[in-house]
């Protein structure tokens, strides 16, 4: 994703002179070929990330397109109050991008663990947040925030994604992608969980359960009409994400659905407990040890849908199986 | 402040009150953002907005907050209001004027007690290291802070060296003569290639026998006959 990012960035930069890239002295053969070939877009705000952010706010307000780029936490909660006050109270035309969403530099430890940044800039007014799910969609989703006037956050995986999406799709900020047809449940994903989405589908689908697949590759703003089919036309919605339960895509969906869909729906959000991931391991391996593998969705899936059978068995005061992970 | 507010808007910064969104014009930057009473009054008195407005200050429905607020207030550039935030911003600015090619100066006034703030000093490193000679910081160097004198708190000094060791130009003069405040803007910038400091040496409370440097009207408001008093020695000065 992070190459997908950094050559559509050098494409339109070298056609937009307004773009400017800044990063915090990280992207060590990433940027290379950006900072020399486009010297005059390019800065180092050197390992500063609150100068760098309020920098940024000052470029974008002398009407550049400025871009600020780290890895996991460093551009995101290292400089959160120059985020909300110096670009998204002035609708700072800044874009945030962040590398290593998750645990994409998961063997580094807790300090390079990004699982709460979707609740964070989330949270924040005039921001919009997008996950892209592989590099197909880190593409658009850049092409997209340099379109879109005003604070975006961008949160990347690392390197060697897989490609899900092998024919060309059609993207827009705030539209989901149907990327499976279901009608048993449907299971949103974001943030490059997609391709463990997508086998876990298949796996359902041998034994009967037919899960319609959406890439919310924007969390924020939701795709609410796309919620609101899933709910109405399945019945049943699992969010899932590398990121905290709390204030993540799950909350997102919950959120509009407490206060929007006033008819029953079942919803169950994958993600992280609250808690810090004391393991040690890559990408994959704490994605495993976590549920968030294609193994771990299928499991939850069908834990969801006995539950499904109880209740309907047993009227409405069950206790969910298996709540307590999450207390 | 005052008299640099005023010394700026009346002899230095380029601006037009009809087109305060002018892609040419000077910018300035209140990175103390508790200094709010102070650019509206001299913003209004260039002409920005009524003069009226400021009545309304701090209270209900107005458009005037107790910090800095560019929203529905022309001329201010920036919001701001947590301290360490200004620089980097003004720093955003030159940055581009410069690679611009642009001719027009960014100038931010900070207090000395944001200088306890980390993020003050990244810009300070970053204006050197890219020469923007075309970046001005003041700092009202009044010397007290909010539970204390600068001393007392966190020293700064030896303040000027440690901005000279930076790498910028500075200056430091009394930040309440009109024509040295004055003089020392015309001469900006101080050495091409650096970015430019001057330490203004106040008193706060200035002008008031009974406010100057007394911590406590950082907090409080002149009512009733204090009001009228501080007032009357105002007027006695000018």
């Amino acid at each position: 994703m992070r190459t997908a990012f950094i050559e559509t960035l050098f494409d339109l930069a070298r056609n937009d002179q307004r773009i400017v890239l800044v990063t915090g002295d990280l992207g060590f053969g990433v940027v290379t070929r950006f900072q020399n070939e486009l010297p005059k877009q390019f800065v180092n705000a050197g390992v500063a990330e609150q100068n760098m952010t309020g920098m940024a706010a000052g470029l974008a307000l002398s009407g550049k397109i400025a871009f600020t780029y780290s890895i996991a936490n460093f551009p995101v909660i290292r400089c959160l109050e120059q985020i909300r006050n110096d670009i998204c109270y002035h609708n700072a035309n800044v874009k945030i991008v962040a590398v290593g969403g998750g645990f994409a530099y998961g063997s580094l430890g807790m300090t390079h663990h990004a699982t709460e940044d979707i609740a964070v800039m989330r949270a924040l007014p005039n921001m919009k947040v997008l996950a892209p799910n592989d590099p197909a969609e880190a593409r658009l989703a850049t092409q997209a925030i340099v379109s879109t006037d005003g604070p975006c956050y961008l949160r990347l995986g690392r390197a060697g994604e897989p490609l899900v999406h092998h024919e060309e799709i059609k993207f827009e900020m705030g539209k989901s992608i149907m990327t499976r047809e279901g009608s048993d449940l449907t299971l949103v994903v974001t943030g490059g969980l997609l391709n463990y989405a997508l086998e876990a589908a298949a796996e359902l689908s041998a034994s009967g359960i037919e899960a319609r697949v959406l890439s919310m590759h924007t969390v924020k703003p939701l795709d609410c009409e796309a919620v609101l089919a899933a709910a109405q036309e399945t019945g049943a919605i699992v969010t899932i994400e590398e990121h905290s339960l709390i204030g993540g895509l799950g909350s997102a969906v919950a959120e509009f659905l407490a206060d929007e869909y006033h008819a029953p729906v079942r919803l169950k959000r994958i993600g992280l407990p609250d808690m810090f991931s004391r393991k040690v391991g890559d990408q994959d391996y704490l994605r495993a040890e976590h549920g968030l593998d294609a193994a771990g969705i299928v499991s939850a899936v069908k834990d969801f849908r006995r539950f499904e059978f109880d209740a309907a068995m047993a009227g409405p005061n069950i206790a969910a199986p298996g709540s307590s992970r999450f207390a | 402040m005052a008299e640099l507010l005023a010394v700026l808007y009346a002899r230095f910064l380029n601006v037009d009150p009809r087109r305060p969104d002018w892609p040419e014009r000077d910018r300035f930057v209140l990175s103390k953002g508790h200094g709010a009473a102070a650019i509206y009054a001299v913003l209004a008195e260039r002409g920005f907005f009524p003069r009226a407005w400021l009545e309304t200050f701090y209270q209900n429905g107005s458009r005037l907050a107790g910090h800095v607020t560019h929203h529905s207030v022309p001329g201010v550039e920036v919001s701001t209001g947590s301290l360490g935030h200004g620089l980097s911003i003004a720093t955003g600015m030159a940055l581009a004027a410069k690679r611009d090619g642009a001719q027009h100066r960014v100038v931010v006034l900070l207090s000395d007690g944001e200088c306890d703030e980390g993020s003050t000093w990244e810009p300070i490193l970053f204006a050197q290291q890219h020469g923007l000679d075309n970046l001005l910081a003041i700092v009202d160097y009044n010397k007290i802070q909010s539970l204390g004198t600068v001393t007392e708190v966190m020293e700064l000094e030896p303040f000027a060296a440690k901005w000279e060791a930076f790498g910028w130009a500075v200056r430091e003069i009394d930040g309440h003569n009109i024509d040295e405040i004055e003089t020392t803007l015309q001469a900006m910038p101080f050495e091409p290639g650096r970015p430019n400091c001057i330490i203004a040496h106040t008193v706060k409370g200035k002008g008031v026998s009974f406010m100057e440097n007394d911590l406590l009207w950082h907090y409080r408001t002149p009512q009733g006959e204090e009001f009228e008093a501080a007032l009357a020695e105002l007027i006695r000065e000018s």
